[in-house]
């Protein structure tokens, strides 16, 4: 496994096997967002509770379910870039983010969308959201870092820290805003549990969630082969001038 | 030992004689919990309800203005190569620096904290908590954010920068000081738990960080 | 004391050297010299251990521990410190050396107990000097160290040096201004190919 990853920070070899994989995956994702909105939208039962609003957790909870396993691989690529100094991790893990984030944001949103039909307000400081929030400040607080230096190599290597950082803090935040949640329990709050979900239910989640999955991994590998263009204009900018 | 002992010496020797970052700190805690019942209204029903929380909030930004500069001084000047040129691993030097800052900023902070809280309407019988709370939780403020300056070193917009690094990691700290200041069940463990996690990886972190920016 | 081997460097893309060779014997100095940005400060930054070499090796063969001062552009004087509160630090850190002697070598005896933000730059670099003669090191790392000395204190660091080398000390030194010093190895930068 670590071999064939070290072949694919070739450069060269990397953008071959980014051009193979794209239609696919892009076509996957394209496949699964048409079949899992068409399930979400209008063949799935409403919700005896929550009515039609029931429908923006078929986006809701896949692009939450996004926002935290973007950043674990965004952690476990800094580790890499930290630890065995390799290349490929590091474009990984910067590219990561801003889809991270975005999905964090999607997320948030349709959190609060679907809290104002079922909270009666927009927002309410509940564990979930909070913790959200706080995860959309880890990504743009490590998105800030990658921007602040001139130097790419000081910046990769601060942002790697920062997001090993936040990968231990992460669960502590969790754990203290469910424990502060439960110190402050506002009455009127329904609280979303969910033991069982209709298969009528689970299965647009899931077919939606592999929609994220492949958009996720395209926009991965454009933004990997970008960044690699870019370095390489970069060097080539650096040997005319000397 | 020699470097930790030397270094401390010299960050409180500078911190007593400049009044420095420390001091400005300090004063900032109190106009911050000054300012906040000319906001609010002075009565006492309703700062009682929220004089802990308040105070542990204008703590935390105290800290980050203080913490901003931590490495800051001694990167610019020259100090740190000379720190990372000598055979001690660099966790020594973050540490004694952790220590300084505490000892002229958390431990001050603990000490005026029921003062402030007594001007806020904070019950008699949780003065002693809410110094308590302070006490064991400051140090994770000053750890994690020895971590943040580390990383923000020779980045542009430091301050702004460090901050947002920063606070999104002093959630837990927040929630459980404040908590423990209401002396609520299980929090000051809790918080002395933060504390140590803090002290346990916090200055790894802050060593490698500041070990790239040396290497820069 | 030093040798290194086959050693390169390289920042931002851009080869500063490769290949270079140094074997630095007790009582021999080394004089580094090239154009701005041919990588002399890399170099002596790369001796002292705080830039990682991109190739080769750096080994100590002056036997125990590595033991050295490296002075670089940064003059590491605290302002709000007295002077002698400033050279104190660092002579607690060597563990041993006198303050007293330090600053009698650089000529700052007299102002022992100002604080260094009243010096001037040619002072805060003499200040930063006086590290040197305070706490005696085998090898000195020397990154333009007369930067910002006037005439008579660029002849007070040649003598200085010499003294050193004289005692069996070495040293490294990177400088515009020609120091009247004999040196046993001579290295030009700025002639790799990008």
């Amino acid at each position: 496994m670590a071999r064939s990853l070290h072949r694919l920070a070739n450069p060269g070899r990397f953008r071959r096997f980014a051009g193979r994989a794209l239609p696919w995956t892009a076509g996957v994702s394209a496949l699964a967002f048409t079949v899992g909105l068409w399930l979400a939208l209008v063949d799935s039962p409403i919700d005896y509770q929550q009515k039609d609003s029931v429908r923006i957790m078929y986006v809701h909870v896949p692009a939450a379910w996004m926002a935290l396993s973007t950043y674990a691989v965004m952690a476990l690529a800094s580790a890499g870039a930290l630890i065995w100094r390799h290349p490929l991790a590091e474009l990984a893990a910067r590219a990561s983010a801003a889809p991270g984030a975005c999905f964090t944001l999607i997320a948030l949103v349709t959190g609060s969308l679907w809290g104002l039909p079922t909270w009666g307000t927009w927002w309410v400081w509940d564990a979930r959201l909070t913790s959200v929030l706080a995860l959309l400040f880890l990504y743009v607080g490590y998105m800030a870092l990658w921007r602040a230096f001139d130097d790419p190599r000081r910046a990769g290597r601060a942002a790697a820290v920062l997001a090993l950082v936040g990968a231990v803090n992460l669960p502590i935040v969790k754990f203290s805003v469910d424990w502060w949640s439960t110190l402050h329990q506002p009455a009127s709050v329904s609280r979303f549990g969910a033991p069982a979900i209709d298969p009528a239910m689970l299965r647009p989640l899931l077919v939606m969630y592999a929609a994220f999955f492949f958009f996720w991994v395209t926009v991965l590998l454009l933004r990997i082969r970008a960044e690699l263009d870019e370095r390489r204009l970069a060097a080539l900018a650096v040997q005319r001038s000397s | 030992m020699r470097l930790f002992l030397a270094l401390l010496g010299r960050d409180l020797a500078l911190a007593g004689r400049q009044g420095g970052e420390s001091g400005l700190a300090l004063l900032f805690f109190v106009l911050g919990a000054v300012l906040f019942p000319l906001g609010l209204g002075p009565d006492p029903g309703t700062l009682a309800g929220v004089g802990s929380g308040l105070l542990w909030v204008i703590a935390l930004l105290a800290a980050l203005l203080s913490l901003e500069r931590l490495f800051r001084a001694d990167w610019e000047d020259g100090t740190l190569d000379l720190l990372a040129a000598r055979p001690e691993p660099l966790v020594t030097v973050v540490l004694s620096k952790c220590a300084a800052h505490w000892l002229a900023t958390g431990l001050p902070m603990a000490v005026i904290a029921p003062l402030l809280g007594s001007m806020l309407a904070v019950p008699g019988a949780h003065l002693g908590l809410l110094a308590l709370s302070f006490l064991v939780g400051t140090p994770a403020l000053t750890l994690i954010g020895a971590a943040g300056a580390a990383l923000t070193l020779g980045a542009r917009l430091g301050g702004v920068l460090t901050a947002i690094l920063v606070l999104p990691l002093y959630i837990p700290v927040l929630i459980f000081g404040a908590a423990a200041a209401e002396g609520r069940e299980g929090a000051l463990a809790l918080l002395a738990a933060l504390s140590l996690a803090a002290l346990a990886l916090a200055p790894a972190a802050a060593a490698a960080a500041l070990r790239h920016a040396v290497e820069q | 004391m030093l040798e290194a081997r086959g050693l390169a460097c390289e920042r931002g893309g851009r080869v500063l050297f490769r290949g270079l060779d140094l074997a630095l014997a007790p009582g021999e100095a080394a004089l580094v010299t090239g154009p701005n940005g041919s990588g002399k400060s890399s170099l002596l930054r790369l001796l002292a251990g705080l830039l990682p070499p991109s190739a080769g090796s750096l080994s100590w063969t002056g036997g125990g521990e590595p033991d050295f001062h490296y002075v670089g552009h940064g003059d590491a004087v605290k302002p709000a410190l007295s002077v002698s509160r400033n050279l104190a630090f660092w002579v607690g850190l060597a563990g041993q050396g006198s303050v007293a002697a330090g600053l009698e070598a650089v000529g700052l005896s007299a102002l022992a107990d100002l604080p260094a933000r009243l010096l001037s730059a040619g002072q805060r670099r003499r200040l930063c000097l006086a590290r040197l003669f305070a706490a005696p090191a085998p090898l000195w790392l020397l990154d333009e160290p007369t930067a910002g000395l006037d005439e008579a204190a660029v002849a007070d660091m040649a003598r200085g040096l010499e003294a050193h080398l004289a005692g069996g000390g070495a040293a490294v030194v990177a400088s515009h201004v020609p120091l009247r010093v004999e040196a046993a190895h001579r290295i030009r930068l700025g002639a790799a190919a990008p």
